[in-house]
């Protein structure tokens, strides 16, 4: 039995403690919008907020999460969308097949809430997690839109990242 | 705008189909013949012959249009590219366009109405485009035939813009939406007197719209294969005799029984074991935990110290494929002023979907369902009728949207077949079945090995005389198509992008005397199509050795090279325009070099620029790629672009890391640990120039996938002076 705080709130699930949080969140409590990549953190699509950190949720066993621990997934990153990482994702097209976008997202909108204004070197320090469709261009110019809305910004939709 | 499937409602025939969609939508389906759409789809596939209807337009009471794709999207953007094809011809209005699929066993009980499904070969646009425009159109004439009969005129009368008609002599106007029930009782029109657009007059064709499928990605909302529920559905993790070609002698089920969740181990197949629990994570870890004897059968010998062996004996083998002999190459070589001789090699490469393999199937006595990401859903359709032991009018496949593909989910569908054969044994339960990432890089059908011989000849002038190129490896038709090989060893397939043939994969050189030959040196390591297919080794070798002789030639790269492109203008134009846009030949920044390289593939033509540093200790980094294609026709440029970056970004990880070992018998890498893939900060600054070109249908996915490495490695080779023969780059001292 284990009791997590996930997007707000408790829920109690009956699972072995060995159990990687990834696979709680999407069999246990259905959460489907994290995913699994790699299962050895290596890929960060199953990437979640863990008290406001991006963590890799296939690596964390769940018995290591406190019940006061906040938990948040892509489903609770934002109502509708709004979130200006999603909206500058939406914006600039970011996702192809779109299976690892829920891990950037995470990944990014993390970046954002400590650093409003990262520069190129911050984007590669901070978004290391795999997207075989090779979105990585837009994503950059993505998180760099979304810093600009961010900030209430006069940011335009550039449509390529010609930096 | 969102996607909807219209496959998950399962048992029902197409015309009820359409009946019921139109009672519960209040819309309606608007049916047409044509038939030489149909002759395409008959020659290509399974079942041909008959007259057929195509439906590919609903239109609601409120103009939303629904337009249907019978292509999977796997990332690709052809969803988006067909949509916009449709609506071009329908003249509706874009903000109102949705989408839904069609799965395989309506298209097959509709006599294959809709066409091919497979997605591959960067088919998806160039060989439907055709009759979903003609769909659109035929749609069109439809809704406008219906309002000329309520307003008693002729349908010449009426113009139609964003689904307003208007009757313009009347000013009257009326909507497709209110028209639409007419519409769909008129009787189709002839498809002879479809008159097409000219594509100069497009307003959604051939515009950087934005894709209609992004909202669900951006919140985890959208329901991959792998994250479908069902009631009472159990879940199975697999795990196959490591070893290709090695079987199951046994395992120990008593061993795991009493782990939580855990229902069953069940032998899959002859090679395959797997365990049944009420959730996958469960039967994941009591997989690991199960004792499996393998009986590893001959290829446990095999490595790939001896697989390049026999590749390396293939480059000389007195007996090979002679796949073009033009002049007398080896003459002309022999007395040439002077001589450049290099050999080539590239390694497996594993595909790495980002969502790993999976299937759902459920079973009952008289019907076969599978929820399957699939590049060929009547592949997976015909690969459940066949292990479910029901025909095939008994059998659907519910197409999701796939996380990556790249060729790994095309023809074989072996997950189907494992997905099957575990439901078989679990009477009632629908099973969902994943593979880890482990078993995904030890289970793929990888890109072939091959290595390549090559030799060149010089006049004293420095003119190429005669060039003679051996490519020895592995053959994909050996496994997935083996009458296409001709007398068991020419097989035309592993020379792509060397053809004399204009319009699908030319050779772009004119060379007075060449042979090109192929030694089939097959592994027992199972090999299938990996984006770009045979293109990537084979720009490979031949863009880095005409590097190499001109540089032998005291030549630029770039001027050489179009010397001997004068017979093949589309080849050379988009060379000069990836030289044109990186400046080729302007002063470089201290420690950046450039290289190019050009290629023809999937009917499409490309080239790149690759600028790249190296340090003193010889890191590398691509800094800068500027890459032109002519695909002819470009349905959405900003997907275009996506699709170049991507190939960048999926070139430069075979390019820079990507290996496959063979060790006893079996992969030996095992995750992303060792099996790197690039991430955001190695992606060079890409710049995509797309050559304009209103005369041919050309690919987008693949093609200039081949032109990525081969510029880097000559880039490289222009930093070091020392050609790049070999992939990966880390395998290699730079300094």
């Amino acid at each position: 039995m284990a009791k997590l705080n996930i997007n707000g709130k408790v829920r109690e699930v009956q699972v072995e403690p060995d159990t990687p949080l990834l696979w709680v969140i999407r069999e246990q409590l259905g959460l489907t919008g994290t995913k699994y990549g790699c299962g050895v953190a290596q890929c960060g699509a199953c990437s979640v907020h863990v008290n406001g950190e991006v963590q890799r949720s296939c690596a964390i066993p769940v018995g290591s999460v406190n019940a006061t621990d906040k938990i948040v997934t892509i489903e609770g990153l934002s109502a509708a969308s709004s979130h200006p990482v999603q909206q500058a994702w939406a914006q600039l097209d970011v996702p192809q097949c779109g299976y690892c976008q829920s891990g950037q997202i995470m990944a990014a909108a993390s970046l954002l809430a400590k650093n409003a204004q990262p520069t190129d070197q911050d984007i590669d320090e901070a978004m290391t997690n795999i997207c075989r469709c090779g979105t990585y261009q837009r994503v950059r110019a993505a998180v760099h839109l979304a810093a600009g809305m961010a900030k209430g910004g006069s940011a335009r939709a550039r449509r390529k990242s010609k930096a | 705008m969102k996607t909807r499937r219209i496959g998950n409602v399962p048992n029902v025939s197409r015309r009820r189909f359409i009946i019921s969609s139109a009672a519960a939508g209040g819309g309606l389906a608007l049916g047409f013949q044509i038939p030489f759409a149909i002759g395409a789809a008959a020659a290509k596939g399974a079942s041909p012959a008959g007259a057929e209807v195509n439906i590919w337009v609903v239109v609601k009471p409120d103009d939303r249009c629904v337009i249907r794709i019978a292509r999977s999207e796997m990332g690709q953007g052809t969803l988006t590219g067909l949509a916009q094809l449709v609506a071009e011809e329908l003249e509706c209005d874009w903000n109102k366009v949705s989408t839904e699929q069609v799965t395989p066993g309506r298209n097959l009980a509709s006599k294959r109405a809709w066409g091919e499904m497979g997605t591959g070969g960067s088919r998806g646009i160039r060989t439907s485009e055709d009759y979903v425009r003609r769909g659109g159109a035929a749609a069109r004439m439809l809704l406008l035939q219906a309002a000329a009969q309520q307003w008693n005129v002729t349908a010449d009368e009426l113009s139609v813009s964003e689904g307003v008609i208007t009757h313009a002599a009347s000013g009257r106007k009326t909507r497709y939406g209110k028209v639409a029930a007419a519409a769909a009782r008129l009787t189709p029109p002839d498809p002879k007197s479809i008159k097409l657009k000219d594509p100069k007059d497009w307003k959604i064709a051939g515009k950087p719209l934005q894709r209609l499928d992004t909202a669900d990605k951006l919140n985890g909302s959208k329901v991959y294969a792998i994250d479908l529920k069902l009631p009472r559905m159990l879940h199975a993790a697999i795990k196959a005799c490591p070893v290709f070609g090695g079987t199951l002698a046994s395992f120990d089920e008593s061993k795991i029984l009493s782990r939580p969740g855990v229902r069953r181990a069940v032998k899959v197949n002859a090679s395959t074991v797997a365990v049944v629990a009420d959730t996958w994570w469960r039967a994941k870890a009591a997989l690991d935990a199960l004792p499996i004897v393998w009986d590893e059968g001959a290829g446990a010998t095999e490595s790939s110290a001896t697989i390049a062996e026999r590749l390396k004996e293939g480059l000389t083998a007195p007996l090979a494929h002679a796949f073009r002999n033009e002049g007398d190459a080896l003459k002309a070589i022999a007395g040439a002023a002077k001589k450049i001789e290099a050999v080539y090699s590239t390694p497996f490469l594993a595909h790495a979907t980002m969502e790993p393999m999976n299937c759902t199937v459920k079973l009952a006595a008289d019907k076969a369902e599978a929820w399957v990401p699939t590049q060929n859903a009547e592949a997976a359709l015909a690969a459940l009728s066949e292990e479910s032991g029901l025909p095939l009018a008994q059998c659907e496949v519910y197409r999701h949207d796939l996380g990556g593909g790249f060729g790994r989910r095309g023809g074989k569908q072996d997950y189907v077949r494992q997905a099957v054969a575990i439901a078989k044994q679990f009477p009632g339960a629908p099973i969902k079945l994943i593979w880890s990432r482990e078993e995904d890089m030890a289970h793929d059908f990888y890109r072939p090995i091959s290595q390549c011989r090559l030799a060149a000849g010089l006049d004293e002038q420095g003119k190429l005389v005669g060039l003679h190129l051996r490519i020895s490896g592995q053959s994909i038709n050996a496994q997935a198509n083996p009458a296409a090989i001709k007398d068991g060893y020419k097989d035309d397939r592993q020379l792509q992008g060397y053809t004399d043939k204009p319009g699908d994969a030319q050779f772009g050189y004119s060379v007075p005397n060449l042979l090109i030959e192929y030694a089939m040196r097959n592994s027992h390591v199972p090999v299938g199509p990996w984006r770009g297919v045979n293109t990537n080794q084979n720009a490979v070798y031949l863009e880095c050795f005409i590097d190499e002789v001109a540089r032998a030639a005291g030549a630029d790269a770039l001027d050489f090279r179009r010397t001997l492109m004068a017979k093949h203008p589309k080849h050379l134009a988009v060379l000069n325009a990836a030289a044109e846009k990186a400046g080729w030949g302007t002063p470089l920044p201290a420690g950046v070099h450039r290289g190019i390289a050009q290629f023809m593939g999937y009917g499409s033509y490309s080239a790149a620029v690759a600028e790249v540093s190296l340090s003193r200790e010889g890191k590398l980094k691509v800094q800068r790629m500027v890459l032109a294609l002519n695909c002819g026709h470009a349905v959405n440029p900003q997907q275009i672009e996506a699709q170049v970056e991507g190939s960048v970004a999926y070139g430069l990880s075979a390019g820079l890391y990507g290996e496959c070992t063979v060790k006893n018998g079996r992969m030996v890498e095992s995750n992303f640990h060792d099996y790197p893939i690039l991430r955001l900060a190695e992606m060079p600054q890409v710049e995509t120039v797309i050559v304009p070109s209103h005369d041919f249908w050309g690919g987008v996915g693949e093609p200039t996938i081949s032109v990525v490495n081969p510029a880097v490695m000559n880039a490289v080779f222009a930093a070091t002076g020392k050609p790049v023969r070999s992939l990966p780059l880390k395998n290699l001292k730079l300094a």
